[in-house]
């Protein structure tokens, strides 16, 4: 078993400002991640609202910078690694990655982030990339004087509407309220387009494919009607889920949405174990947060551990 | 130009030559966009792992992509970035949209073991 003093699972801007920090104060640092370090960062564009940047920066080149400042420090990464055990308590912390390694530390920092929410429905996955899309910016263009389906009715579902109305033929949105959740400015503009339509109260049940179309079964939530329409292509935008799946077998106090819940020092319940950024439970996020959480977190670990 | 640390493919000659001389080749076929990025990063890092098998990228808008987008297993990909695993100078497995690394190694596992 190896030992560090501080293991921080999860490399995006929580993850990372905790391993400068902590690096930074001469604890050896590891920090884990399934993916490849940044966040969600790296999937941004361009991000124009964290301080210290003039123009706007693409959101890979500030993960990558954050990352290599952690380097710099002396922070050792596994990335494309999947925690598979995990245990903590407040005596002892230990986590295995790939059925392989085990890693133990005095502190861990769980900084692991959302992911965007999958519906979870049949064809979901079957179709993704060849009819299902996430990403208006990547996928657009496809679907040029296309009709397509989109889900969800918040800002997200909104804002990639407002892209694709660049490219496609129509717009279907499918919404499971009779209101759209999104802000009234961004939603208007999408709503007041000839080329949108909604259908209100439905949520999809399945998507399949039939010749070159795709088809949703969509449920009506209030008569439980369903019915099947067909698009050229759907994307799906329904918000963002927590990544704690990972802790389900350790006892660490969690919202029944999946969020850490910490205190004002980003402690949990388990002494020595901190939640950092979106994962925890909390109003706003933001990489700014973010970046707070993870900073007051490894403070935390570097005033506790010179105690 | 994509912006990554892997090696680029920008020609037709040269990824033939690639998929000629080496038995396992893996090309992820993108631009430097949301979906993409994600699999580029997980190709650098999976390559530390793997050194049997060649790596690369190519970017989805030069001319000589349309030796990628051409192919039969990619005419119903609407999703980028359309990643190509080669066995022996042949395709064997082709996948479209963002992967997880534990997705990019299950098909590494599947076809290249």
């Amino acid at each position: 078993m190896q030992k560090y003093d501080v293991i921080i699972i999860g490399a995006g801007p929580a993850g990372l400002a905790a391993a400068i920090y902590t690096s930074r104060a001469a604890l050896s640092t590891l920090v884990v991640d399934e993916s490849s370090a940044g966040g969600q960062v790296k999937t941004t564009y361009h991000v124009a609202n964290y301080p210290g940047f003039v123009e706007p920066i693409a959101g890979h080149e500030l993960a990558g910078n954050m990352r290599e400042q952690a380097e710099k420090y002396g922070t050792k990464f596994k990335l494309a690694a999947d925690v598979t055990a995990l245990h903590l308590s407040d005596q002892e912390k230990w986590a295995e990655l790939d059925n392989e390694d085990k890693y133990t530390a005095e502190f861990v920092i769980i900084a692991t982030g959302s992911s965007p929410r999958l519906l979870n429905i049949p064809g979901e996955k079957d179709y993704k990339g060849s009819g299902v899309s996430y990403c208006a910016t990547c996928d657009g263009e496809f679907y040029k004087d296309k009709d397509i389906f989109v889900i969800g009715g918040g800002n997200s579902a909104m804002e990639e509407s407002l892209l694709l109305l660049q490219f496609v033929k129509s717009i279907t949105v499918i919404h499971q309220f009779d209101k759209l959740q999104a802000e009234k400015i961004t939603a208007d503009k999408v709503t007041t387009n000839p080329k949108v339509d909604i259908l209100w109260s439905h949520e999809p049940r399945a998507f399949y494919k039939k010749e070159n179309k795709m088809v949703v079964e969509a449920e009506n939530l209030k008569t439980h009607k369903r019915i099947r329409l067909e698009r050229d292509g759907i994307f799906i935008f329904v918000g963002l889920v927590p990544n704690s799946a990972f802790l389900k077998n350790v006892p660490i106090q969690l919202t029944k949405y999946g969020y850490i819940i910490t205190g004002p020092q980003m402690e949990t319940n388990i002494r020595g174990v901190y939640a950092a950024g979106d994962v925890r439970d909390k109003r706003h996020r933001q990489i700014t947060i973010a970046v707070g959480d993870g900073t007051t977190a490894a403070l935390e670990v570097i005033k506790h551990n010179l105690n | 130009m994509l912006q990554t640390n892997l090696e680029h493919i920008e020609s037709e000659e040269q990824l033939k030559e690639l998929i000629e001389n080496n038995e396992k080749v893996a090309v992820c076929c993108g631009r430097m966009g949301p979906m993409c990025i994600p699999v580029y990063d997980i190709f650098e890092i999976l390559q530390g792992n793997y050194p049997d098998i060649q790596f690369r990228d190519m970017d989805f808008d030069i001319p000589s992509a349309a030796i990628i987008k051409g192919l039969p297993e990619c005419q119903k990909f609407f999703g980028l970035p359309f990643t190509i695993y080669y066995r022996n100078g042949k395709v064997v497995k082709a996948t479209s949209s963002i992967q997880s690394a534990k997705e990019v190694k299950i098909v590494i596992d599947e076809v290249f073991a």
